[in-house]
């Protein structure tokens, strides 16, 4: 190819097009500027503009979850690249594949304390899987393929390439964008001995077999391995916050959720369980409870990506490291083979105990005979009204484990939560994200009054966009989580957590220029509903008025084992 | 003369690196370790045979992780190409120790006769001070250091630990072995 003289913006530019990016959330600034005018008017990608770049990161995150592709976010340097630091944080812990690129000052300037610099590099350095601080201009080809590369293969996550000004103004020689990478330290899946044989025999083997489904299926597009795996095993299925979807959870086999927040029914059968088999999960704390009396007669098989999750909590009996989607139909097939020769296994008996518990501690609410709506049903009457058909995206606190424990998640992709981070602000940003990823159809955030405050100036990007995103406030007056925390556990001191009435949502919403409704009963919620899927101008928001004092239940305090688990009492 | 370590805090595990030579490398790694919780006793970096790595000697003290755990995770940092824990019986370990001593001339044969038996040289001798070097295993500087302590050790200084595996076996990128 002929050599051609650009600069290092349009390098920039040309990399985002040759991996066929098409949404660039950000927002211009001093140092940022020469990419921004690279970037101009062009329509693939197409730069979005965000009004705080903590919701352009998210707004990402939530690009790529709903659709499976690499989310881009951009940042100028100092304040821009900080604010940018929660989202790449969020992505790390919940491995969600994204590209961050900031501009910093020019390299004279570098380590000088200019103005807007900041050393984000060294910052996000325990938040990114690897970041590149661009130094020559020449370089911004292969670290723009390396920095893709390295975000959406293996474990997913973010990475950062920080670029300084007159690196972008600098010119290059173009010589096409590489076409592989070659990193000596870089090399997944990391493949160790599969052991099969020995991981089917367990399956074969076990009578309390219990399948626990992580986000690692999401990130591998594994969900119909998966299906066939669970199929056959005939095991009841758990799953994380991030392992909604993996199967759907219409289908009797699938328990829901299990953890903190979990059904009593699904935290009895894994601490009962005598094998685990964890799938693409890393046995978080809020889901284990308390590590020492965690599912004490169970083995496990792990199978993970990450080599570095297998028994860095929980003590693998037989780790299979490697990439779900290519590793599991080869378990699926050892196990059929293990079947067939020595006969399937009778889990009638543990499944009937499965159901006993499910019938007697069901996860439940009544609404009737309530003054107030209950948050669990307000998700339960979306759910039915929309027929689960939708794209959730939660913000942090109690609105997201109601609708983590209520809305049936039947199709991977469609349950968008900060689970790992738990970083309030959430919803509205990553229903941005998945609006513009998945055009056409419904997506609905359902959020709390707090969290919904800490990235609201972004309706105006929403309203800007003409997205026709729909988010339920499950307004408590309150910083819900933390004030049942208080409540159970500190004396019902409620320090610093009841929110005054403001901002009122319908006026806000109208200053915004969107459409803003409020619901105080169930009648006028069903109304509400109603409008909210029939507006596809722009966004709706709802100001849904839930009982102030309503708790999520079942709760395994923290630090203590998964079956002891409170309830509601009286309050 | 070797001596085995006192593990007053959990084990130690020397773990080899090659990393590529870049800038920030040692900032990911020692991140790496303060995030997790994982002790470094000491810590060398170094060029290599090859220009575009170096290698990094890491003591690791380890209360309550298993060292599979540390290996794991330093290993996905992307500018790490190789890791391994180097074990104790397949080891060439050596640590560098420079001491000065502020002692009167009429100990100086006595202290000579010492170094000698520790295979150390006295690298620079003044009226009323000389300087040890020594080098060799933890083990064997730390009799050493004792024994000098008599004297009086007026400034100390040692090195972390570098080590190379017997053998055949290399820690190497592939396309370089």
């Amino acid at each position: 190819m002929a050599r051609e003289k650009i600069t290092g913006a349009m390098a920039v530019r040309r990399a985002f097009e040759a991996e066929g990016v098409e949404y660039l959330f950000g927002m211009p600034g001093g140092t940022i500027l020469p990419l921004y005018d690279a970037l101009f008017r062009c329509e693939k990608p197409k730069t979005i503009l965000i009004r705080h770049e903590q919701v352009g990161g998210h707004a990402a995150e939530g690009f790529a979850h709903a659709t499976g592709r690499v989310g881009v976010c951009m940042g100028t340097s100092g304040p821009g690249a900080t604010n940018l630091v929660t989202a790449i944080a969020d992505a790390y812990m919940d491995s969600v594949p994204l590209v961050a690129v900031t501009a910093n000052v020019s390299r004279a300037l570098i380590g000088t304390d200019a103005f807007q610099e900041a050393d984000i590099t060294g910052i996000t350095m325990p938040i990114t899987k690897h970041n590149w601080l661009v130094t020559g201009p020449q370089d911004i080809p292969r670290v723009m393929k390396e920095a893709f590369y390295i975000a959406r293969t293996g474990r997913p996550g973010p990475v950062l390439v920080d670029i300084p000004k007159d690196v972008l103004t600098s010119e290059i020689d173009w010589d096409g964008y590489p076409e592989s990478v070659d990193i000596p330290g870089y090399h997944p899946p990391v493949r160790e001995e599969p052991r099969l044989k020995d991981a089917a025999l367990l399956i074969r083997s076990a009578s309390r077999p219990v399948i626990y489904l992580g986000g690692g299926i999401r990130s591998s597009n594994a969900h119909k391995e998966v299906f066939q795996f669970a199929e056959l095993v005939g095991a009841p299925i758990v799953t994380t916050v991030h392992g909604k979807g993996a199967f759907p959870e219409t289908n009797p086999q699938c328990l829901g959720m299990f953890g903190m927040h979990g059904s009593r029914y699904a935290n009895y059968t894994v601490q009962n369980s005598d094998l685990i088999i964890a799938l693409g999960a890393r046995f978080d704390d809020r889901v284990t409870g308390k590590l020492a009396t965690f599912a004490p007669e169970a083995k496990v098989v792990h199978l993970d990506i990450d080599p570095a999750e297998i028994s860095k909590l929980v003590t693998a009996t037989v780790p299979l490291v490697g990439d779900l989607k290519l590793l599991l139909p080869q378990l699926t097939a050892e196990v059929r083979r293990a079947f067939e020769k020595h006969g399937k296994p009778d889990i009638a008996a543990w499944w009937k105990r499965v159901e006993d518990w499910r019938t007697k501690h069901p996860l439940h609410y009544q609404q009737e005979g309530q003054k107030y709506l209950l948050p669990q049903y307000v998700v339960d009457r979306l759910w039915h009204k929309t027929g689960g058909k939708a794209i959730v995206t939660t913000g942090v606190g109690e609105h997201q484990m109601f609708a983590a424990q209520w809305w049936k998640t039947s199709e991977p992709r469609q349950f968008i939560t900060s689970g790992g981070l738990g970083t309030m602000g959430f919803c509205l940003p990553s229903a941005i994200g998945a609006q513009l990823g998945r055009p056409g159809e419904l997506v609905i955030g359902i959020d709390g009054d707090g969290s919904f405050q800490m990235t609201l100036q972004d309706l105006a990007t929403a309203v800007d966009l003409e997205l026709p995103i729909k988010i339920f406030v499950l307004n408590n007056l309150f910083l819900g989580m933390v004030r049942q925390w208080q409540e159970l556990f500190y004396d019902h001191r409620f320090a610093e957590t009841p929110l005054s009435d403001r901002p009122n949502l319908v006026k806000l919403a109208d200053a915004y220029g969107c459409l803003g409704l409020r619901a105080d009963t169930p009648e006028e919620l069903d109304k509400v509903i109603d409008q909210a899927l029939a507006n596809s101008k722009g966004p709706t928001i709802v100001d849904v008025r839930v009982r102030r004092q309503e708790k999520v239940y079942p709760m395994v305090p923290a630090g203590a084992p998964l079956n002891d688990m409170i309830d509601a009492g009286g309050d | 003369m070797e001596r085995t370590e006192e593990r007053p805090n959990g084990a130690t595990h020397t773990i080899s690196l090659l990393v590529e030579n870049k800038p920030g490398v040692l900032h990911r790694i020692a991140g790496l370790f303060s995030r997790r919780g994982y002790n470094i006793a000491s810590l060398t970096v170094g060029p290599t045979e090859h220009e575009e790595y170096s290698r990094m000697t890491i003591v690791v003290r380890l209360s309550s992780k298993p060292v599979e755990q540390v290996v794991r995770q330093v290993q996905k940092l992307v500018p790490v190409v190789e890791v391994r824990e180097l074990v104790a019986a397949d080891l060439i370990e050596r640590e560098l120790l420079l001491v000065k001593i502020r002692t009167p001339e009429r100990n100086h044969a006595e202290l000579r006769a010492l170094a000698e038996t520790y295979e150390a040289t006295i690298v620079d001798v003044s009226p009323d001070a000389l300087v040890v070097e020594a080098s060799g295993t933890a083990g064997k500087l730390d009799a050493l250091e004792e024994r000098l302590r008599a004297f009086g050790i007026q400034e100390l200084c040692r090195s972390g630990r570098i080590a190379l595996e017997r053998g055949f076996k290399t820690l190497a990128p592939p396309n370089l072995k």
